[in-house]
């Protein structure tokens, strides 16, 4: 009997549709922090692919680990600096909403 | 016995999936801003409980301490401090953008599925190192991965710091 759990496609599998919900929700959110939100969802599957390559067929198991643990450092700076980038936006736009920052438009 | 055990285990984990997968659903399609960041953070601890199947106990605690503990306080911050509008997705169902966001998503899903998970074989590697222990994983990260432990360090640093200026600077012009 074959367990799910022992199983690389389902990782692989769930790691495509956190990466696609992801894309969807960057285009359909209207604010920076939705758009933040739907980035961290892509980067969790980016995790997820590198534990799951990491468990099943990679020769050394510390790799992966590292790797997710970088992603994890890589998702909290930018959590920081986004969230502070959309309070100096606010400052300068009076607005959150990313189709009116356009300065750079022309 | 042991049966029971391995019928647990797999009830479990198909719970986690469930987690993941509703949590990310909440997270894309919430109309309210904060329902969206608690979306994400039940999407993490489904992703968290993946990583335990995955045989990392560590990298496990690491994802509920710097995602939900960090990630997702800034994010509620981010909410509660600067000016947000209350609906964070577009009301009407079919606009342009949610064509766009439909075929890029769902031609991005289908090659990855059909064309990489679909035809490829992965076999495992003849050669196995070391083991899934926390020992194992620190020694590697202060000898051989040594760069990526002091360059993780310097990018959080770097990141504090321009966070800092970038929500410091705006207040001073203002004032």
């Amino acid at each position: 009997m074959s367990y799910l759990s022992h199983n690389l496609n389902t990782y692989l599998i769930l790691a495509v549709f956190l990466l696609v919900i992801g894309i969807y929700g960057m285009i359909r959110h209207r604010t920076f922090i939705g758009m933040l939100v739907s980035t961290e969802l892509v980067l969790n599957g980016a995790g997820l692919n590198f534990m799951a390559f990491n468990k099943f067929t990679a020769p050394d198991p510390a790799v992966g680990q590292i790797y997710t643990l970088f992603i994890m450092g890589i998702a909290a700076a930018e959590a920081a600096i986004v969230v502070s980038f959309v309070l100096a936006v606010y400052r300068r736009y009076r607005t959150s909403d990313p189709e009116n920052v356009n300065a750079l438009q022309g | 016995m042991n049966a029971i055990y391995q019928f647990v285990a797999e009830a479990l984990f198909i719970m986690f999936i469930l987690l993941t997968v509703t949590g990310s659903f909440l997270a894309v399609k919430a109309r309210i801003l904060m329902h969206a960041v608690l979306g994400l953070a039940v999407c993490l601890l489904g992703v968290a409980g993946l990583y335990f199947y995955l045989g990392s106990m560590f990298l496990t605690m690491m994802q509920i301490l710097i995602y939900m503990g960090a990630v997702c306080i800034v994010l509620v911050f981010g909410i509660m401090v600067g000016y947000t509008p209350h609906e964070s997705a577009e009301k009407n169902g079919m606009s342009r953008n949610m064509l766009l966001a439909l075929v890029s998503s769902g031609v991005s899903a289908f090659l990855l599925v059909a064309v990489v998970i679909g035809r490829t074989t992965w076999t495992a590697s003849a050669a196995k190192v070391g083991n899934f222990s926390i020992e194992w994983i620190g020694e590697n990260l202060l000898l051989r991965y040594c760069l990526a432990f002091e360059l993780i360090s310097v990018v959080l640093l770097i990141a504090i710091v321009g966070s800092i200026i970038l929500a410091r600077g705006g207040r001073e012009e203002e004032v």
